[in-house]
Order: C-alpha cells, then structure tokens, then sequence
C-alpha cells in the first residue's frame, strides 16, 4: 500500500525514534495476530450493559455526607462579603468551605494556573462556585446554600469577544500581562502573502463556530474520604487523574503520598473532564474538615456551567489557489472566546493554527490568533481540541476554490494530497498518511461519481478531510519522564492482571491494554484484567486527551509485556530443549512450533518461568521521540503519528423550510492498524454523529445577561435516533512505524470533516454557502431566499455559484462585484 | 441532580376521593397525572405544592369510548400512548393521535397522559429553568417577579401553550368534563383557555378534568391533521403546533374547516374565517391550503418566548398550515 512505503529520499523517521524511545514496529509478535484485529467485545460491555459497572455515583460510603456548590448568579462581580455562620449553624449542615480556605491557584497547564477551587475574591461568570456545604443529605445541603450570605460589588460583564479584546478598562484577570488576552500566538511558514498574491484563485470570508458543549451522560461527581491514617481517597469522574493528584496535592497542602485518586467507570466524558474541578477540592476538604466521607454530584445545569466545551471561533480565512488545484497559501486571523478562565486555553490558540497542515500539502501559511477572557463559563478541550473549528473553514474554503477552478472536490484533494513520510511547512513530521485511501474509499462507498449532481432538487453530497494527533509530544509539565507506564502481575493461575494509569472513558482503552498483553503473552482476552486509573496502583499515565492513549499506554504495554513473552519463551524453551523461537504463545498455550503435540497450558508456561527466574512481571513505558519545529510553540500539536479522515455527506435540504436531513455520512479514517476494529468504528460513527449534532442542532449560547440559555438536555437538543444519519464507518491501516503494531488515533479525528463535508452537500444541494454554524433552518431558508432574490436579479439562475448575502450565509463573488 | 422539595404525598383511590383532597387542599395541591411535565417543573422550584395528589390509581378515568351520541369519549388520566394506539381515535380523530403522537417521546407517552397534556402549563424559555437560573436572571411574571423578559415593559405573562393535543382539540370542538366536590360542569375545550401565560386554565383550584369528549360522529366524517415544528423528531416541545379539522362536501370539497395554531401564546389560537375561505376548494388544493396558511400567518406573532428564530417561526406558519392538512388527509398516527 502507498501509506506504507518509505521514500527513497527521505531519511528513515525511525532513526531519531528509535534511540530515546521504544517502539515495535507493525508486526505481530508471533508469526500471526490472535487477538489484535479480532472484533472483540469491550471487556467492559458486559458489566455495562448490565449495570453492574460501578460509576461514581454508584459508590456510597458509611457516614457519607452530601455536598452542594453555592455559585455565582452575576457574570462579574467583587465579592465584598461571606457570611456563612446561619448555614453552618442549620441542622444536619458538618461542614461548610469558601475560597478563603483554598486561596491555591490551579490548572492543567502551569503558565496559566488562574482558577481558585471556590472563588476567592472575584466572581467571572454566572455559575462560579462561591461556597460549598456537606450536609447529611443533599436536601439539608440546599438548604444551607440559601443561608450563605454573600455581598456582591457588580462589575461589567464582558460577552463578546471582540468588546473583551478591545477594551482596557475592565479586565476580568487583574494582574494579566494583556488585558483581556489569554493568549496571542502569530506564526508563519513560507511567504503566505506573496503565495496568494501569485495564486490564480483567491478566496476569503469570514466564519464563524458557535459553542458547543460535551454533554456527557454522567455529570461530574466526586467523593473523597480522609481517613484516620491520613490518607485522602478521591473517586472522581475524570479523565486526568494524575493532575488532579497533582492539583490536590498544592491546593489542599498535603503531600502527595497521602493522596489516592480513582478513576470509577466513567459515563461519557469528551474532554469535558480534562481539567481539575471545583467539586473535586471541595470533596475532599469538606471529608478533611468533617472526617464524614463527601460526595459531590453535579446537576446537569452545573455540568454546563464547569463547561470546558468546544471554544466559540470567529475566523477570517483567505486561501489560494493555482488553476491546477494546487494549494498555495492560508492565511488565517482567529478570535477565541476563551470564557472566563484559561483551562487548556494556550493549547487551544496553538492547535487552531497548528494542526491544519495536513493532509493537504500546504506549502505557506500564517496563523493568528488570540484568545481572550470573558464573563461566560470557561472552554476547554473538546473532541478534536482547537482544530474542529479552523477545519471546517479550511475545508469549505477548499471547496470553493475547487468550484473556481472547475474541478471535483474530491479531486482537489487528491492533487494536494502530502503523502506519507514528510515533514510540513509548520516543521511536523507525518509518518504513515493513508489519506489518499481514505478518500478513494468515500468517494466509492458514497457513489460520487455517479451520483454527484444527480440527485435531485435540494440534494447533494460535499466532502472533506483532516488529519489529528496521536498524542503529542508537549508534556503539559515539562519533565524528562515517560508519558505513559504499564505495570503487569502473572498470577500462578494463569491469570496477568495489568496495571493502566490510562483512563478508560468508554473509548475501550483498558480493552486496547489487555488486547496487547494477550496478544503477546498469547493469552485470550479473558485471561487478562485490567486495574486502571488509581494512583495507589497504577503507574502514572497523564490522562485521557490528545488522542494519546493507544499510541502511548499501547506502546507501554507491549514494551511491558514482550519482557515477559522473552522469559516465558526461554524458559519453555529450556524445558523442551528447543531454541525459544521454536516457542510459540497463542490462545491460552506455549507450544512447539515444529512439534505441534508439544504443548502447555499458559499458566504452566508462566509456572516454569516464575521457577526459573523470580516473581513474574514487568513494567514499560512509552515516552515520545523531540518532535516538533524549531520555534517557540513548534512543539505544540507536533505528534510521533497523525490519523487521517476522509468524510462524504449526502444532504437533503428541505427548501420549504429550511430544515436539513442528512442520510448518510460515510466517512474513512486512517488509524494506522485497528487493534479492535469494532472499537476503531465505534469511534468514527461517535465522532461523526458529535459533528453532526454539532452543524445543526448543539449550540451551547449565553444569553444578554450572560445567563447560558439552554442549561438541560431538554434544551440542549443533542440528536436523537430518530434525527441521525446513516453512519458509514471505514478503515484506513496505514501501519505506522512507531505505534504500537502499527496503530494511531481513531477517537477524535473522524469528527473533524463531519462539518465541513455537510457545508459543501449544502452548496451542492442548492447553491448557498453556509459559513456559520450552527445552520439552523432559520439561517439556511434565510440563504436560500437570499440566493433566490440574487437568481431572479441577475436574470436566470446560476447554478451553485452565487450564494445569498444573509443569516451567515456568503454572498456569491459575482453578486459582490456587480 | 436537582432535587425535590418535600411535599405530603396522597394517592386516592375513587374519583369522589380525589375531589374530596381537592376541596380540602385548594390552590395548596398539585395534581399529578403521568409527572412527565410536573416533576421537572417542581424541581425548577415553579410550584411549591404542600400536598400532590395522585391520579394514578383512578381507572374510571381511563380509556376510550363511543357515547350514545357517537361522541369519543376519552378519560383524562387515558395515557398518551394509548391514545395514540386506540383504534376508535385514529378511525373517527386520526388528528388527535398524531397530535398524541407527537408529544415528548415513547417512554414519556407511557406516563404522560391526555389530560395532563391539556391541563399543560404554559412554557417559555425564561421560566423552565432552575430556580437559580431564574433568580440570577431576575424573577418574572410567571412566578415570583413582575418583569417579563420576553416583552419588556409588558405587563402580562406571555407564556405559550406548548400541548399538542390541545390544539387539535380545539380544532374539534371537544368539550372537557370538570368535576369539583360539588359539582360537575361541562366546557368547550376553548373557553377552558384563557390569554394568560401565568395561568392559562379556566379551572378553580378544587376542580378536576374527567374526561375529553370529542365530537366525531362517524368513521371519517370530520378530518383532522396535526404538524408539529420541532428541532428534533422526538422529544421536544413544539416551536410551531398546528392542528386542522375539517368536514367535506359530497363532491370531495371543503364545507368548513378548522385551523388551530399555538405555541405562540397562552392560548391554542382558532383562525378566524378558514371555513369561508376554504369551502368549495379541495383538500388537496396546495394553493387553497397556503392561502389558509397565509391567513394564520397573518395574525399570528411568535415572540422569543419559545426558542428558535421568531420570524422563521413565523414564516413557518402557512407550511405547517398546509403540512397539517396534508397530515389530515394521509391519515395515520
């Protein structure tokens, strides 16, 4: 296959991986895979379907109290005063805390720590917790909350973007070096003005994304107990457990031996629980001042308010091309509305910039953009970190430029395709890339050639593609140690348990673990567990997020088990009298390759092992190569392997309303190789149906009073059965050279061209360019009228050149010059 | 999750029971009849009863039938589902079961039941929030405050009718059966709403809804359609509900018709002068039933009160006007 194959001109990108670093290559460790590429059910699936799985909430202790949050019902405001004295003196109320007793500033990223587990002096946006209570039920708790006297200096609130950046005389951080500004990165690669001042086609226009939120199942929830040896135990609903190990530790002023934080079974996460939050103090300082055990359960109306969701974008784009096709420059000038505080925010303004530079060869490019602080609740990751939103406008752009050149979009991509095997013009180095086939694939499954332009009045199919991360070689605190660790225990009965820092939030990444090690001890997945996510147990694994679990806690594991499959080899080996790779290990047994009637059973392999050396078992890591361009953020969004999607999208607009169906949307990802295809599929389709729930339906707004306007699932309307697609899910295996058999990321990437591929069905289906999400049917009839009045103005239709110039839609380029 | 506040619990087992709780609690009661709509109000803290009462166990308030006078005759506490299901509504009302069908979603229909969708309260997207979210913003007419976010300056609440089923109600001319301790009366189902978003029923507080009659005298002697304008296919309040009944004459033509729009004000509005403007044309006139659409339209005025553009909503009107007919003569729930 093409992605796999490696340039003659090109040095081998392993070189330089492979000393610092311990990859395996594709191959299966024995002579065929056995349990990597089966379609395996999750190990978890059972235990889930059947309610036995035991989330958070699910977790009661003796003498357990319940604890409540007070929060902010202003968008900016001085806190004067605190009187808690009348709830601490209600019946039933053990504990009360306020900012005062945790002054400690936290967050993921070290440069930007600016959150307070309870606000401190000032209060940024509607919903800001204030004070918490434990009390014996949740009942008494919110009881007590309405005691809580607090005194409020208001402030002006600061909503729009655009107002925060410019203005200077209300500054929602005091003591932040740029006003409102988070955060300013402008870099440029090749000489983007001259390029698109040489380029035959020229487009640009403004975009904008909306905000969404992550809506997980389970809301965030929280119980800790102190313990009378001193030991803080928390059980949290997160997906980064290490850092809240950390943040504990500094905030609560204990040391980190003292603390043990769990990771339950988690319902749903998305990057909503990649920072440390308020609860999650306030849990464990309530268990401390009360020595009762606490527990916090959000409400789904403070799910939204600790938010984290994807960033609102305001995007100016200008892209060119030659009349062949070919890409020639981006420039891009991006406004963030960060909200009130900076959560992962400095990563987020590098990836709006940095992760666009594939899979289309982009040979100049500039990036700016500027996040900045306002009084509504704070954005973080959320599935496809940062780059969501640019994508989308770099893909329509694609497509209008393609429409100029009178060429298939399809085409245009396939032209700028990079290949595999390269370095970009931002200086990351791509290693396997089967974007090309990702593309032929949604190109046959959808029926593009044949179909395309002959649908029908209203129909029409659009596509796109992208590229994401595999992890990232940015350590959110620099240290030298690895990112990921695995742990592994032979037990005399046969059974390996495996030690996973990484956190499994349903994407199946304790399944991914015990896929490897039964791969490579040759065991069946049954014959292995998984104990993960509990730093009393488990080496450190930092967390859930940048797609790295597969890539990094994969490639761990294998490191960890291939120690043990040598021993187990050798001293099989030595009791046949047989060379050990004559030893093979597969489905429960060691046997002889040559002599098949020569076997026994795995757990008498591990016993004859365990007597010739020692106690069996093994530790691995996975630390990533130095990555990245040669400049100051150039190591931000720089990856040891990107995945590649490719994405088709038949729309059906309804052109009486507005409304638009989608039938289908196929979509192709480049996962390197499936390690459970079943679960690699699991995560197109989740990912795409995130992205379309995400162009029509999901918008997380704040209202004038900065009051978020649909705080429910009533009215935050994700899809339901009845309004989804028919999700085609497909394969690229490109085969990396460095992950873990070969695998890259398959959980965030595929939901990157959903969008912009349902924007270019919508111009295919009826002519309108939609350039602001979300298209709601108001926004979309509002273009179609427009467009409407342009046709009959110039005297005949156009086709699908010329837009309407309304509710976010482009005015054609014809209709601006006449 | 949002909890409860306490409240005594009375789950009677008779009709005159339920009726005796009422004249003792009053306005101090709350009814509830499947809790789909109430519970998540009295979590919002939009009540504060001291006493709910059940309806649940009163069977003589289930089911469907045919009356004497060939009248549907359907109990209020009959779920929306069943409802939905009953071979007597979808042959003489197939309107009223797709308007059932319509409501919220299946597992909200096994609970939800046709008199609490016509005894619904008024929503608007100020109001169904927390109590937090209501006090951060200021309180309103609805409750607690005497602002109204919607219409500044306005002084009365302008919450909307957001049942289903009643709009197609009205378009029948259904009558509910109101029953007190002390007596029983009988109302046609418009005159039991009235243009106010804070309280929209004409119901006392000691009186209780029995029963729906719906007039439809025979197997396809009146038409009625229902659409329902929603962002999503399940689950969803509506933006736009728009009910249509209709009778024909021996030709296949109109001789009157009904159009009933709501979720735009307190009240299910009836459009005047539809029967005039439709009578002679046919039921299948595309043009004649955008007409009858641009007359709704022209009267009709969604506010923000309900989420979604306002003027789209607007705009929307003539299509749903025509899509409910269309949905009359396809028949089927």
């Amino acid at each position: 296959m093409s992605a796999g194959k490696l340039p003659a001109d090109r040095a081998d990108p392993l070189q330089h991986a492979r000393s610092p670093n311990r990859t395996f290559g594709p191959q299966p460790p024995g002579a065929q895979f056995e349990v990597v590429g089966k379609r395996s059910r999750k190990v978890d699936a059972a235990g889930k379907a059947t309610g036995e799985a035991r989330y958070t909430d699910d977790l009661a202790l003796p003498g357990m109290l319940h604890g409540k949050t007070l929060r902010s019902p202003h968008p900016h405001a001085r806190i004067k005063r605190i009187d808690t004295a009348k709830a601490e003196a209600l019946p039933g109320v053990l504990g009360v805390v306020t900012g005062a007793e945790m002054p400690v500033r936290f967050g993921v990223i070290p440069w930007t720590q600016d959150e307070t587990a309870l606000a401190v002096d000032k209060v940024r946006f509607i919903g800001d917790p204030v004070a918490a209570v434990a009390a014996v039920d949740e009942e008494t708790a919110q009881a007590a909350l309405r005691l809580i006297e607090v005194d409020y200096e208001l402030l002006t609130p600061l909503f729009d973007p655009a107002e925060a950046l410019a203005r200077k005389d209300v500054v929602i951080h005091e003591g932040n070096k740029h006003g409102n500004v988070t955060k300013e990165v402008l870099l440029e690669f090749g000489d983007p003005d001259g390029a698109l001042a040489r380029s035959d086609f020229v487009v640009e226009d403004d975009y904008e994304f909306h905000g969404t939120a992550h809506a997980p199942i389970e809301t965030h929830v929280a119980l800790a107990r102190y313990g009378s040896d001193g030991v803080l135990t928390l059980w949290s609903a997160t997906q980064i457990p290490h850092y809240v190990h950390r943040e504990l530790a500094r905030v609560l002023d204990l040391p980190a031996p003292q603390i043990r934080v769990i990771q339950p079974h988690l319902g749903g996460a998305f990057g909503g629980k990649s920072d440390p939050f308020s609860l999650e103090f306030c849990a464990a300082k309530l268990a401390i001042k009360t020595r009762r055990p606490v527990k916090f359960l959000y409400t789904r109306e403070e799910e939204f308010y600790a938010h984290r969701g994807r960033h609102p974008m305001q995007m100016r784009f200008k892209t060119g091309m030659t009349k062949d096709g070919r890409l020639t420059a981006v420039d891009s000038k991006i406004l963030i509305d960060g909200g009130a505080y900076s959560s992962f925010g400095l990563v987020t303004t590098y990836y709006s910039g940095q992760l666009l530079t594939g899979p289309h060869d982009l040979p100049n490019y500039r990036f700016h953009s500027t996040r900045v602080f306002t009084n509504k609740p704070p954005c973080g990751p959320k599935r496809g970190h940062g780059s969501v939103q640019p994508r989308f406008a770099l893909e329509v752009q694609l497509d209008r430029l393609a429409e100029k050149a009178g060429l298939d979009p399809i085409e245009v991509r396939r032209r700028n395709f990079q290949g595999a095997y390269t370095t970009t013009v931002n200086g990351q180095r791509v290693t396997s890339n089967g974007f090309d086939q990702c593309l032929a694939q949604v190109e046959a499954a959808s029926g593009w050639k044949a179909r395309r332009g002959k649908l029908g009045r209203g129909k029409g199919l659009g596509c796109a593609g992208s590229m994401y991360i595999s992890g990232t070689n940015y350590c959110v605190y620099p240290n030298d140690m690895p990112q990921a660790g695995i742990q592994i225990k032979v037990d005399r009965s046969g059974l390996v348990t495996v030690f996973s820092g990484a956190s499994d939030i349903g994407q199946g990444s304790n399944t991914v673990v015990a896929t490897i090690v039964a791969e490579e001890l040759g065991l069946r997945l049954e014959d292995v567990r998984v104990v993960a996510a509990d730093s009393d147990l488990c080496p450190v694994d930092l967390g859930a997020y940048s797609s790295r679990i597969t890539f990094m806690v994969g490639n761990a594991a294998i490191h960890a088990a291939r120690k043990l499959r040598k021993l187990v080899q050798q001293a099989v080996a030595e009791e046949w009298g047989v060379a050990p790779e004559r030893v093979a290990l597969a489905g429960g047994f060691a046997f002889d390759l040559e002599e098949r009637a020569r076997v026994v059973s795995s757990a008498k392999a591990f016993h004859l092992a365990e007597a010739k050396f020692e106690t069996l078992g093994a530790t691995g890591s996975y630390n990533t190569p130095n990555l990245g361009g040669d400049y100051r953020g150039g190591t931000i969004g720089a990856s040891p392997a990107y995945s590649f999607t490719a994405c088709v999208a038949e729309v059906d607009v309804d052109l009486e309303t507005g409304e638009v169906r989608v039938p289908h949307v196929w979509t192709s990802h480049d996962c390197g190789r499936a390690l459970n295809p079943v679960l690699v599929e699991g995560q197109i389709e989740g990912s795409a149906y995130m992205g379309f729930g995400e162009v029509f339906l999901e918008s997380h707004a704040v209202n004038q009073y900065g009051l978020t306007t649909r705080p429910n699932l009533l009215d935050y309307t994700i899809p339901t059965a009845l309004d989804c697609p028919e999700f085609h899910a497909s394969i690229v295996e490109s085969l990396d050279p460095e992950g873990p058999y070969g695998a890259k990321e398959a959980g965030e990437g595929p939901l990157h061209p959903t969008i912009p591929a349902i924007a270019n069905a919508i111009h295919d289906a009826c002519g309108i360019w939609l350039t602001k999400l979300p298209f709601t049917p108001a926004k979309v009839l509002a273009a179609l009228q427009a467009k409407a009045k342009a046709d009959a103005a110039s005297g005949g239709t156009r086709g699908g050149a010329s837009g309407g110039a309304s509710g976010g839609a482009l005015g054609g380029d014809q209709g601006g010059k006449r | 999750m949002l909890r409860l506040e306490p409240f005594a619990f009375a789950k009677p087992q008779t009709t005159d029971e339920a009726l005796a709780l009422l004249a003792r609690h009053g306005a101090k009661a709350k009814l509830i009849a499947g809790g789909t709509d109430l519970l998540p109000n009295l979590k919002h803290g939009l009540y504060e009863p001291e006493v709910v009462i059940a309806l649940s166990d009163l069977a003589e308030l289930r089911g469907v039938a045919v009356n004497g006078a060939g009248e549907l005759e359907i109990g209020a506490m009959t779920t929306l589902e069943e409802v939905e299901r009953a071979a007597l509504v979808r042959a003489r009302a197939p309107g009223l079961a797709q308007a059932a069908a319509a409501v919220a979603g299946p597992t909200q229909r096994t609970m939800g039941t046709l008199g609490g969708n016509v005894c619904l309260d008024t929503r608007c997207v100020w109001i169904n929030q927390s109590h937090f979210w209501r006090q951060s913003l200021g309180f309103c007419l609805k409750k607690d405050g005497t602002v109204c976010h919607v219409v500044k300056g306005g002084k009365s609440c302008v919450a909307a009718a957001s049942n289903d089923t009643a709009t197609l109600l009205v378009a029948l001319r259904a009558r509910l059966t109101i029953r007190s301790a002390a007596a029983t009366r009988e109302v046609a189902i418009a005159d039991f709403y009235k243009a106010d978003g804070a309280m929209n029923l004409r119901l006392a507080p000691d009186e209780l809804l029995t029963r729906i009659t719906v007039p439809a005298p025979a197997p396809q002697g009146t038409w009625s359609g229902y659409a329902k304008l929603r962002p999503r296919a399940s689950i969803d309040f509506p933006r736009l509900s728009v009910g249509v009944a209709w009778t024909t004459q021996q030709d296949g033509t109109f001789a009157d018709a009904t159009v009933v729009v709501s979720a735009i004000a307190a009240t299910p509005r009836v459009i005047a002068g539809i029967g005039e403007l439709l009578r002679g044309r046919r039921p299948d006139d595309l043009a004649a039933l955008l007409a009858a659409g641009e007359k709704a339209r022209s009267v009709v005025t969604p506010l923000t009160n309900i989420d979604g553009d306002p003027q789209w909503r607007r705009a929307m009107v003539p299509v749903f006007v025509k899509r409910s007919f269309l949905a009359g003569a396809r028949g089927g729930a």
